[in-house]
């Protein structure tokens, strides 16, 4: 009798280190160096859901690449929504700090990114909410770096960082 | 012997890594203590002073108007800010002096907060930079531990008439 509530207590006693190690490190790995999410929505197409609504692609997401708030333009980022705090969107940095840009659809013809802003937009232009609509966006707002495309698994890849040829700068920073 | 050191080298990376997960999880979703640095808070919170932020309002979504808040710094994502929010989104904030006669207004947009320090002569904030995302917002300061002659729950803004949404 003694030996079988020997084993229970030794048995919570394990169960408990286990849970107080697996927990913590489970949650700072999948906040600090990456987690997987599903993509939503046409905003991006045709690099990440140009099935539409039949199949959603599921992006790999690295937090540890913009610990720094270093991106680069064209890659593809997830980011707090400016609008919505509930809400993350997936878009591509177009332009830094510095640069200036030639806008499609938003109220100034021309815009200077700010210190610590970036420009985003989406792929499918006409079908996205992006800096378009809401301007330069803060660095602070950063949240990771899309790298590959995790499912289907026919969509298999790496995310280029490629800008897309339409949208090169008025003038960069560098010049 | 070596054996002997591998095993222990191996056993503190391990507690290393696991305190400094339980460390993450309390900073990001509990609170911790910060410091305040600069003039803008005055009276209120000086230069210097050790307060306790706490983070589960920012989760929530629990920020209110008189609230104390630690934000990302909107130019500068690697510095924080501590400012009080003034006026949550679709709020109307006067920005000119409330003596002036011809008086202006700007409405607070969706998903932002307006910030203003209580030391309002000295205090770089929104009326500098305009609202700010709700997303930027880290946690909410709510009580002092030191100075010790001030220990205790954060007063209400010294500015009143702020808050007055006519």
């Amino acid at each position: 009798m003694a030996q079988s509530q020997g084993w229970v207590k030794r048995y919570l006693k394990a169960f408990c280190k286990g849970f107080f190690v697996a927990v913590p490190v489970a949650v700072t790995f999948l906040d600090r160096v990456a987690c997987v999410a599903r993509v939503e929505g046409a905003s991006m197409q045709p690099s990440l859901n140009p099935g539409g609504s039949q199949s959603s692609d599921v992006v790999l997401l690295n937090h540890w690449k913009v610990r720094n708030f270093e991106v680069q333009r064209g890659d593809i980022v997830s980011l707090v929504s400016p609008k919505n705090p509930e809400q993350k969107i997936i878009k591509r940095v177009i332009a830094l700090e510095g640069d200036i840009i030639r806008t499609m659809g938003h109220k100034n013809r021309y815009v200077k990114v700010p210190r610590g802003h970036i420009w985003v937009e989406g792929d499918h232009h006409g079908h996205s909410f992006d800096s378009n609509s809401f301007g330069p966006v803060s660095l602070g707002l950063l949240h990771a770096h899309a790298t590959h495309i995790l499912w289907p698994p026919e969509r298999w890849q790496k995310l280029e960082s490629v800008l897309p040829p339409e949208r090169i700068l008025v003038k960069s920073e560098e010049e | 012997m070596l054996r002997g050191v591998l095993g222990k080298t191996f056993r503190l990376v391990g507690y290393t890594i696991q305190y400094g997960c339980i460390a993450h999880c309390a900073f990001e979703y509990v609170g911790g203590v910060v410091m305040c640095s600069g003039p803008s808070m005055e009276p209120t919170i000086q230069n210097s002073d050790i307060v306790f932020a706490e983070n589960l309002s920012r989760h929530f979504y629990g920020i209110q108007r008189g609230d104390i808040v630690i934000a990302k710094s909107p130019s500068d994502p690697k510095s924080n800010i501590c400012k009080r929010v003034i006026g949550l989104e679709g709020d109307k904030i006067l920005t000119t002096n409330p003596s002036d006669f011809f008086k202006s207004h700007i409405y607070v947009p969706t998903g932002h907060v307006w910030l203003e320090g209580d030391n309002l002569q000295n205090s770089t904030d929104s009326r500098y930079y305009g609202p700010i995302p709700y997303g930027l917002i880290r946690g909410r300061i709510f009580f002092k531990i030191w100075p010790l002659s001030d220990f205790g729950f954060l007063r209400d803004s010294p500015n009143g008439h702020r808050f007055s949404d006519d």
